[in-house]
């Protein structure tokens, strides 16, 4: 259980462990897994309803059809990237790892302060997203970075903020001249071109 | 199997063995150029120092420009395009590309005339150089280069130098925010008008119309922002050879003043040798002057084409000048990556005589999206901060002209070299107090404007903290003295009869325009020179 012993302690000092080393395959680590020591942390859990879980941590309260959008445009986006996906998967793993290491339960089925809290105790919302650097910088390139892109840069997050076609989202030449947001048409996406 | 280079595509990247031009370059100078001479029937031969990059990879392109961590789209940057600077640090892998395309992959898309003065500032306000073409000598051209690239504008702008037809496509309206400024403007006696844009407002020339995805510097994922990709695949269409992953090292020459060879190396670390009748090169305006440099013999001792000793000399930029604030109403920024007005009334000005243009900036102030990715929080915290930072910014930028000064040059430094072995281009660079008195009269007229318009000025970019805008231009001037230029006005080196310079490097001045059109105008005329001497 070194690594994630570690990072244990790190949270018991009260520090925030923004480079902690990443938890390698070692049968400590893997023994709190309760899975083969050779491979690397597995998901306890369907990844959909990890990064879901996750959307609840890092989406503003209320957003409606969280699920559905996590799927279409996060899992969906890259769903042809296959390097990027494995790396998704992985940080993936390593959060619900740490989660279960921590708190005896996959991340998913943690309550929400919960899931908050041990995204600040690893350090994530001040670390680099660095898709080769400590297990805090990627879970932030992975997971957090990668489901905030999707939001805000769809018009589902954009809206709440102002803009109905946030830059990355095809549409904005339908709307930069008109001077007011106009509501939403009801759609998934946020009502505006899907381009 | 083909002889790929090491690339692993397969692809041949031997010589060709026969070629009527070889051009150095698959930027807009060179793709132009390249597809003219081959749709006249001449053996072309491209070769492009970077890659081919997939449009069908754009969207993911875009997401590595807006999300931290995910490196540089174009793939810029390392061993290959190191550099050195002094003077005022030049950042010149900023928005240069190496790949099929050049920088107008990474390009925002704006494309005016130079104006009738910026041909012959020395004759009529005895500072810079005068061009050895006037503006009715590049008049037709520019009318062509607007039909290659679908250039979207209107005939609005009082200012603009005269033209002949209206564009090939029309222009954007004004933003949202054009029209909050437009009152504040008309109360100054101060003149809005469209832009010029090379990017589809509609289907043109097998391109789709801009679709908005607010990132058009540095990827447009619609194809509705001109690349000169699309004038390689013409060229390739009208039979011209373009190989990729193909830097050339040198140019070697024989006793007669004419160019034999381009050296070209591949990844495999071999180096090919392409001979032809004419040579272009169309590299950009730091690499046009490192290749010559590269290429000194014993006849030419200072570099390739260079017995007038201005080889890298007079390196030029426009500057940035600008300011910003917020209203007190929304103002609906960053719905788009390109203006929709400006204002080139006091371009043509006397006092001072450097060009200025003011651009209304439809992206002033952060994007959500990239606000969220540099934020310490999340959740209801990083709405609110979102909100809190977006909404209600207001920006004017400008670009400044710059005059040429022999001390701002480009050389090589042999205490670093390159991923070939090769000494890097070192850019000295710096502003004179002309140059920074220029910049404050900028600021000065946008702080009348932002102060009319009820915003509160929140900053300035002003002559300390100025840049470039990465118009690199001058570095072989072009000129009918052969003692003081590198080249003649049809763009041919005044040493070697078949050795011909394309693009900005070619500038003796360079105005306060964006420079594509030009490079483009410029190349258009130069085609029709280089079909003569075929």
């Amino acid at each position: 259980m070194a690594a994630l012993a570690a990072a244990g302690a790190t949270v018991g000092g009260g520090v925030l462990a923004g480079r902690m080393e990443p938890p390698r395959a070692s049968s400590e680590r893997s023994a709190s897994n309760g899975s083969d020591p050779s491979t690397e942390p597995s998901l306890s859990t369907d990844l959909l309803d990890l990064l879901d879980a996750l959307a609840g941590v890092l989406y503003p309260d209320g957003v409606e059809g969280r699920r559905e959008f996590v799927e279409t445009y996060v899992l969906g986006r890259v769903s042809d990237r296959s390097d990027y996906r494995d790396g998704v998967r992985e940080a993936a793993a390593q959060l619900d790892a740490v989660a279960r290491d921590w708190e005896g339960s996959p991340y998913a089925e943690l309550d929400a302060d919960v899931r908050d809290r041990i995204l600040r105790n690893l350090g994530v919302e001040t670390a680099d997203p660095d898709p080769e650097g400590p297990i805090s910088d990627r879970i932030r390139f992975y997971l957090v970075d990668d489901l905030l892109f999707a939001f805000y840069s769809s018009p589902t997050g954009g809206r709440l903020v102002g803009i109905e076609n946030p830059i990355g989202h095809p549409g904005g030449i339908e709307s930069y001249q008109r001077g007011t947001m106009p509501n939403a048409a009801g759609d998934p996406n946020g009502g505006e071109s899907d381009g | 199997m083909a002889d790929d280079g090491g690339v692993g595509d397969g692809v041949d990247r031997t010589p060709a063995s026969r070629a009527d031009v070889c051009v150095v370059g698959s930027g807009p100078a060179g793709a132009l150029v390249a597809h003219r001479l081959a749709e006249q029937g001449a053996d072309v031969v491209v070769l492009e120092a970077g890659p081919r990059f997939d449009f069908a990879n754009r969207r993911e392109q875009q997401e590595e420009h807006i999300r931290p961590g995910m490196g540089d789209p174009w793939e810029m940057g390392g061993p290959r395009d190191d550099y050195t600077t002094a003077g005022r640090q030049y950042p010149l892998n900023a928005a240069r590309v190496k790949g099929v395309g050049g920088s107008t992959l990474h390009w925002q898309g704006m494309v005016m005339r130079l104006h009738e003065r910026d041909f012959e500032m020395e004759t009529r306000y005895g500072v810079g150089a005068d061009w050895p073409i006037d503006y009715e000598d590049l008049r037709p051209y520019y009318a062509e280069a607007e039909r290659a690239l679908g250039v979207a504008g209107a005939m609005d702008n009082p200012y603009a130098p005269p033209r002949e037809e209206p564009f090939p496509l029309p222009a954007f309206p004004p933003s949202h925010s054009d029209s909050l400024f437009a009152d504040a403007c008309e109360r100054l006696g101060i003149d809005m008008h469209s832009v010029p844009n090379a990017r589809n407002s509609e289907p043109y020339d097998g391109r789709a119309a801009c679709q908005g995805y607010g990132t058009c510097k540095p990827v447009c994922p619609s194809g509705a922002k001109y690349t000169a990709e699309s004038h390689v695949r013409k060229a390739e269409r009208a039979g011209a050879r373009v190989v990729d992953h193909a830097p050339v090292q040198r140019l070697e020459h024989d006793d007669d003043d004419r160019v034999e060879t381009a050296v070209y190396a591949t990844p495999d670390g071999r180096e090919h040798r392409q001979s032809a009748r004419q040579f272009v090169i169309a590299c950009g305006g730091v690499e046009n002057a490192r290749l010559l440099l590269l290429s000194a013999s014993e006849r030419y001792p200072e570099g390739l084409a260079n017995s007038s000793g201005v080889v890298g000399r007079f390196f030029m930029d426009h500057l940035f000048a600008g300011a910003g604030g917020r209203l007190g109403e929304p103002t609906r920024q960053n719905h788009i990556g390109f203006n929709t007005s400006e204002c080139h009334q006091f371009y043509d000005d006397s006092e001072p005589v450097e060009g200025l243009k003011l651009e209304f900036l439809n992206y002033a102030g952060p994007s959500p999206v990239m606000e969220a990715l540099g934020a310490d929080t999340w959740g209801d915290d990083l709405l609110e901060q979102l909100r809190d930072a977006y909404g209600t910014h207001v920006a004017i930028g400008a670009l400044v002209e710059q005059l040429p000064d022999a001390e701002n040059r480009v050389t090589l430094d042999p205490s670093e070299r390159d991923d070939h072995g090769n000494p890097v281009p070192r850019v000295e660079w710096s502003l004179d107090g002309r140059t920074e008195r220029a910049i404050e009269h900028a600021n000065a007229i946008q702080h009348r404007i932002l102060t009319e318009l009820g915003a509160e000025v929140e900053w300035t970019v002003g002559p300390d903290a100025t840049g470039p805008a990465y118009h690199q231009m001058g570095t072989t001037r072009m000129g009918s003295d052969p003692e003081s230029s590198v080249v003649d006005a049809d763009c041919r080196s005044h040493d070697l009869s078949n050795l011909w310079v394309l693009g900005s490097s070619t500038f003796p001045t360079g105005g306060a325009m964006n420079p594509t059109l030009t490079i483009a105008a410029l190349s258009l005329r130069a085609a029709d020179a280089l079909e003569a001497a075929l």
